[in-house]
Formats: structure tokens, C-alpha cells, sequence
């Protein structure tokens, strides 16, 4: 008893001489800023702010004497308005951390203002795989998947089962373009052929027009290069108009569990996608699983960008106890998060590159059939995983300037 | 040639749509001088009763097409008779102000309650499937949605233009003191138009269930389309409503067809146009 009041009058003099010094910093503020009331906002939004809180919350930081703060904003997708509300938080609220941040033409916009003001962002949400190519940054991390993975992996699955004609349903922004473009060198790799694509808007009702001009190229595999809503609208409209009756397949290159329970499984058995996360995949992911939605409305199970915001925070928060305070330095917080391997419940083991591509392996699913699931929420049959080090651009193909060759 | 045709069908179908929104717009429009910004989130609504009348009641498409009309419509009225009513008289802007907000407020707990992703809704089996044209695949159930929207659009009409309740209807808009005079109930009149206004509206969603997902979000993006076409077929003008409302999904169809990327913003290009050469809209009377 003596010796643990010596201790804490030592830590508590330590603590008031440190208290100037920012290493021994115990303060920090997240921001999730994500889509709270747009077409993405079911596999991200409140979700994500949950998955956030819970990660404060299993951190067990504030019983070591942290102070953590958590806010959210909604960024509306629009990429002007996320930057302003960034720029806000790191000059007035003093956010050290961005999470989630989907939308990968908000991502990019964000990207920049992070590296610009030395913050940090751990982007569970945008799919652009630019965000560790091109324009990588040194305080940005790309936790859960991106556009060059899923091309890689359901691409590749396709064109091997004999899908080696594509057309493409392109969503008319910065990811759509990024999944088009890495699907199409995976196919053309792989012997096969791009017969054409389709630019729609970002958040379209109507696919009938789309779908026939698909249909018409005869194509063998009518790629979905679009997110949420559109992803599915677009296959609720394909069996409409015969599409996969007629024999063509359809490719959800992006597609998340929100989306699947949305279409509900009659409209969704059989699909092929990946995900890097899936809540019935081990005891580790159903536990946390059950606990998120147990505190969801509507008792959603998380998606793979809400996982990602838990799974890239209780890493933030060992690299920040292995610190031993905040530096309010984000290049330096995101090369100790680098330099130690990454462990969690959720992804398992893996690592951070230095081009700040998170590493994990990929899963292959396939919807159920309606007859297959056994309650709310069981979708998937696993149909295959690509290992860690083969799912992501491996860095010999890189073009990020952090990789030196 | 033939993927052309196929793009006229196509946008004859979603101009079906317009037309039955823009058709309540103008009909509340041209009986309560209301710009009924509510008309997206009564169209969502309409969706989402025959999504809860199939889950909670096992009521079918066909009762809901009936009943969700119906329920909604009566939604509308107690909306007129608690908060429009007192806006007789005042501008144009206090009625779309607070119609405005009736749809945010609306749209905000459904979304609060059902995410934004949707709910499914089936094709009813009797119009599953599709038949081949020889140009286009046409699922049985989009030929249904165009025949039946323009029989709608026309007795609606007809109603309107032709019938004696159409007459008073006019009348009373024209001068309520006089129609009063005649011992007819107007208060009571303005409360039904209204009603029938946002019936259509939610007619128009229940049709669209099965085709789109069933969203709380799903008028907010199709309304500011169904204004432009209210604009530029005339304000009021139902004949004008119903023609431009056709006429512009098989312009935005094509538009998909030739320059995609351009689709959804086609029809406001054609709004400014048309403003431009006569602001009063194609068919609307100067005021």
C-alpha cells in the first residue's frame, strides 16, 4: 500500500514535470469523418463513430490516466466540404487523427490536407488504391482494402472460371475510375478483354439504360464498378432485365454486408465479391460482432470499413502507449504504427508497408442461397483467401514515392 | 439502330414516373397555390407502406397499390388541414419553406430508422419475367408501370378538366367566395385535392418498389428532377405536366444512351432553355 502511494506521488511529480514536454502528452482527439446521411452511410456513418468508441473503450487508456476525445462529422461525399471541415478540426478542434473517411474523391481531398498540416489519417473507407500509389503520403494509412485488391482477387477469380470478356458499369468519380482501370490490367493480364464501359452518375436510381447498353455488348462478365446504393440498384436491375438469366455474370467488385442485407438473399444468392473482413469469420470477429450490434439500431453486424476504424485505432493506441505520451506529430505517430506489427481480433497478424497499404489477407465470398442461412445476417460462404502477401500491388510495381528502390 | 429503341422504351418507362410526380405537383399546385416540396418524401412514404403493408400484413402489391395511396393521401390531408391551411393566401415561399421541411423532418426518421440502403421488395410473380422485342429484353413488370401511369395520368385528367367536382375544383381556386356562395364545402375541397395530389405521388412510389430498393432517400433524388419538369412544362398546367413528364425521361434516356456522363443534369440544361425562350413553362399560362 505504501509502496503504491510512493508510486503515484512519483508518477504524479513525473507527470507535472513531464506535462510540458509533448511526448508525455496524454491527450488525444479522434474524427470520424465519414457519410452520415448519404448512400454510404449504412456501411459507414454511425457505425463507424460506434466501432471508434469501442476501440476507446477496449483500449483501456483512460484507466492509464488518457484523455480521449471522439468526435464525427459528415462529410456529404462531397470532397469541398470535407476538406473544410479538416481543416477546421486540425487548426481549431486539434484533431490528431482522421478515421474512415469513405469516398476515395473525399479521401484524396483529405489526403492532401493531412499531409499538408502534419495530421494523420487512417482511411478505413475510400477504395482508391492511389492512396498508397501515386499519391501516398507519410501520415496515411489505407487500413482495410482497396481498388488494386479487388481487382486482384475477384478480377482474377473471374477471368480463371472462364469470364474473359468484361463490360463495365462505371460510378463516375475518382474510385469508379480507380476500380475500372486496376480490374481492367488484371484482365487484360490474365488473357482477357475489356469490350467496353459505361460512365452513371454517382448516386443514380436507374439502371435500365446501362444494363441494356451491357447486355448489348455480350459480354461475359458485366463488372459493377460502384459502390453502395448504386452497387445495389444496379443488381437488383440486372435480374430484372435478364441479364445473368441471358448468361452473363455479374461482378459486384465492391460489395458490402449493408448491401447484401439490403438486397436481402433471393436478389443477392450467388454473387462473388471480397472483403478483408467478415463478421462470421472466426470467435475473434463474431465476438466483437455481437457486442457492435448490440449497440446498433436495427442490430446491424459491423462491415469491413466500420471493423477497419476499430481494428486501425487499438493500433493507433499501442503505437501511442509505446510512445509513451501523443507527439501531435502525425509522420512520426504513422512510422511507429509502421514499424510495429499489427494484431487484432478482427484482420489477425499483419503489417503496415512503408507506402502505408495495411496488409491482411483477403477473403473470396459467395452469397448463400436464401435455403443455406440460417438466421439474420448469415450471408457468406467462404470460397477462397488470398494470402497477405499476395493480395495487395506488391511494392516492386509501386510508384509511391516513400518506396526507395 | 436497335440498342436506340430499346433507350426510347427505357426512357418512356422512368418518363412514366415523372409524369405521375409532376402531375400531383401541378395538381396542388394549380388548387393550392402550394410548391408541395413534401411530394419526394410522400413518394418515399408511398414506398414504404406497401414495403410494411407486405411484412407486417401480408398485403400484396395490388392491395397496396390501393391502400398505400390511400393511407398516405390521408397523411396529406392531416398535414393540409394542421399546417398548409394557414398559409391561404400568404407567397409562394412560406409554402415551399415548410414543405421543404415537412420533407426533411420525414426523410430524417425514416433514415434514422431504416439506414440508408433500402429495404427489398419482389416484383410481384404475375409480372415476373420478361418478354424479347427483338431490340430490347422488356421485363413485363416496366410495361405494366407505363401502361398503367399513363391510364392514371389521363383519368386524373380527365377528372380535373372534365367532370363537374373538376369544375368546382377550378372554380373554387379561381373565387372561393363566390364557389362558397353555391353551398360547397371549399376548405374541405382544397384538403381532398390535396389528398389526391399526394396519393399520386405515393402511387408512384409503391410503383416504384420493385424496381428500386425501397429508400428513405429515393424522393429526395428523384424531386428536383420533377421540378424541372413542372417548370418547364408550365406550373399548373396538368395536360403539360403529364406530356413534359414523358417527354423528358425519353430525352434523359437518350442522353444515357449517347453521352451517359451528362444524364443527370440533362434535364435542367433543357429547364434553362425553355425558361429562356418563354418563362411561363411550354404550356403555362401567363400569370
Amino acid at each position: 500500500m505504501k509502496q503504491g502511494f510512493s508510486a503515484l506521488l512519483l508518477s504524479m511529480a513525473l507527470g507535472f514535470v513531464a506535462s510540458g514536454a509533448s511526448a508525455q502528452d496524454k491527450t488525444v482527439k479522434i474524427g470520424v469523418l465519414t457519410d452520415n446521411s448519404g448512400l454510404y452511410s449504412d456501411l459507414g456513418g454511425v457505425g463507424s463513430t460506434l466501432a471508434a468508441q469501442m476501440a476507446i473503450e477496449d483500449s483501456g487508456l483512460a484507466a492509464k490516466g488518457w484523455k480521449i476525445d471522439l468526435i464525427s462529422a459528415d462529410h456529404q461525399n462531397k470532397p469541398d466540404i470535407a476538406t473544410t471541415i479538416a481543416r477546421q478540426w486540425i487548426d481549431v478542434d486539434k484533431v490528431d487523427i482522421f478515421m474512415d473517411v469513405l469516398n476515395s474523391g473525399v479521401a484524396l481531398a483529405v489526403n492532401n490536407v493531412v499531409k499538408e498540416k502534419n495530421s494523420i489519417l487512417i482511411d478505413t473507407g475510400a477504395a482508391t488504391s492511389d492512396l498508397t500509389n501515386a499519391q501516398c503520403s507519410p501520415n496515411t494509412i489505407h487500413w482495410v482494402y482497396d481498388t488494386y485488391m479487388l481487382a486482384n482477387s475477384t478480377g482474377q477469380a473471374l477471368v480463371k472460371a472462364g469470364g474473359d470478356t468484361w463490360y463495365f458499369l462505371t460510378a463516375d468519380y475518382a474510385f469508379g475510375a480507380a476500380l475500372e482501370r486496376d480490374t481492367t490490367a488484371v484482365v487484360q493480364k490474365a488473357g482477357g478483354k475489356v469490350l467496353g464501359s459505361v460512365k452513371h452518375p454517382l448516386n443514380s436510381s436507374d439502371f435500365s439504360s446501362f444494363l441494356l447498353q451491357a447486355q448489348a455488348s455480350k459480354a461475359k462478365i458485366v463488372g459493377l464498378a460502384n459502390a453502395g446504393g448504386d452497387t445495389t440498384n444496379s443488381i437488383k436491375q440486372a435480374a430484372e432485365f435478364g441479364i445473368v438469366a441471358g448468361g452473363q455474370k455479374l461482378a459486384g467488385l465492391l460489395l458490402f454486408i449493408t448491401d447484401v442485407h439490403s438486397l436481402g438473399l433471393n436478389v443477392a444468392q450467388g454473387l462473388n465479391f471480397t472483403e478483408t473482413f467478415y463478421w462470421d469469420l472466426n470467435d475473434g470477429t463474431r465476438a466483437f460482432a455481437k457486442r457492435f450490434s448490440e449497440r446498433m439500431k436495427n442490430k446491424a453486424m459491423p462491415s469491413m470499413v466500420q471493423a477497419g476504424v476499430y481494428s486501425g485505432l487499438i493500433h493507433y493506441f499501442k503505437a501511442l502507449e509505446a510512445m509513451g505520451g501523443n507527439p501531435h506529430d502525425g509522420a512520426k505517430a504513422v512510422e511507429k504504427m509502421k514499424s510495429m506489427p499489427t494484431d487484432d481480433q478482427l484482420f489477425g497478424q499483419g503489417s503496415i508497408r512503408v507506402d502505408g497499404r495495411k496488409i491482411h489477407p483477403a477473403y473470396l465470398f459467395e452469397v448463400k442461397k436464401p435455403s443455406e442461412s440460417k438466421g439474420p445476417w448469415d450471408y457468406y460462404k467462404l470460397v477462397g483467401t488470398v494470402p497477405a502477401d499476395q493480395a495487395f500491388r506488391p511494392l516492386s510495381e509501386s510508384v509511391c514515392p516513400l518506396v526507395k528502390k | 439502330m436497335q440498342a436506340l429503341y430499346a433507350q426510347l422504351l427505357v426512357g418512356l418507362i422512368n418518363g412514366s414516373f415523372y409524369a405521375l410526380l409532376s402531375l400531383g405537383l401541378a395538381v396542388i399546385f394549380g388548387m393550392l397555390n402550394i410548391i408541395n416540396f413534401a411530394h419526394g418524401a410522400v413518394y418515399m412514404m408511398g414506398a414504404f407502406v406497401a414495403y410494411f403493408l407486405l411484412n407486417l400484413g401480408g398485403i400484396n402489391y395490388w392491395w397496396a397499390l390501393l391502400l398505400a395511396p390511400i393511407i398516405v393521401g390521408i397523411f396529406g390531408m392531416i398535414l393540409e388541414r394542421t399546417m398548409l391551411q394557414w398559409l391561404t393566401g400568404l407567397d409562394h415561399l412560406y409554402g415551399l419553406l415548410l414543405t421543404f421541411g415537412i420533407a426533411l423532418i420525414v426523410q430524417g426518421v425514416f433514415q434514422n430508422y431504416f439506414g440508408s440502403s433500402g429495404l427489398p421488395y419482389a416484383i410481384p410473380d404475375q409480372l415476373k419475367g420478361g418478354m424479347n422485342l427483338g431490340f430490347m429484353f422488356l421485363p413485363v413488370y416496366r410495361g405494366w408501370v407505363v401502361v398503367f401511369s399513363l391510364v392514371v395520368c389521363l383519368a386524373t385528367w380527365f377528372l380535373i378538366e372534365k367532370t363537374q367536382l373538376g369544375a368546382y375544383l377550378r372554380a373554387a381556386t379561381e373565387n372561393p367566395t363566390l364557389v362558397r356562395a353555391f353551398g360547397i364545402n371549399v376548405p374541405r375541397m382544397i384538403t381532398l385535392t390535396y389528398g389526391l395530389g399526394v396519393g399520386l405521388a405515393a402511387l408512384a412510389g409503391v410503383l416504384s418498389a420493385p424496381i428500386n430498393q425501397v429508400r428513405p432517400l429515393m424522393g429526395a433524388d428523384l424531386i428536383i428532377v420533377v421540378f424541372a419538369v413542372v417548370v418547364i412544362g408550365g406550373m399548373g398546367s396538368i395536360m403539360g405536366s403529364i406530356i413534359t413528364g414523358f417527354a423528358l425521361g425519353v430525352i434523359e434516356g437518350l442522353t444515357k444512351y449517347f453521352y451517359p456522363e451528362a444524364s443527370n443534369t440533362v434535364v435542367f440544361v433543357l429547364m434553362v432553355l425553355v425558361l429562356l425562350v418563354k418563362p411561363t413553362g411550354l404550356t403555362g399560362r401567363a400569370a
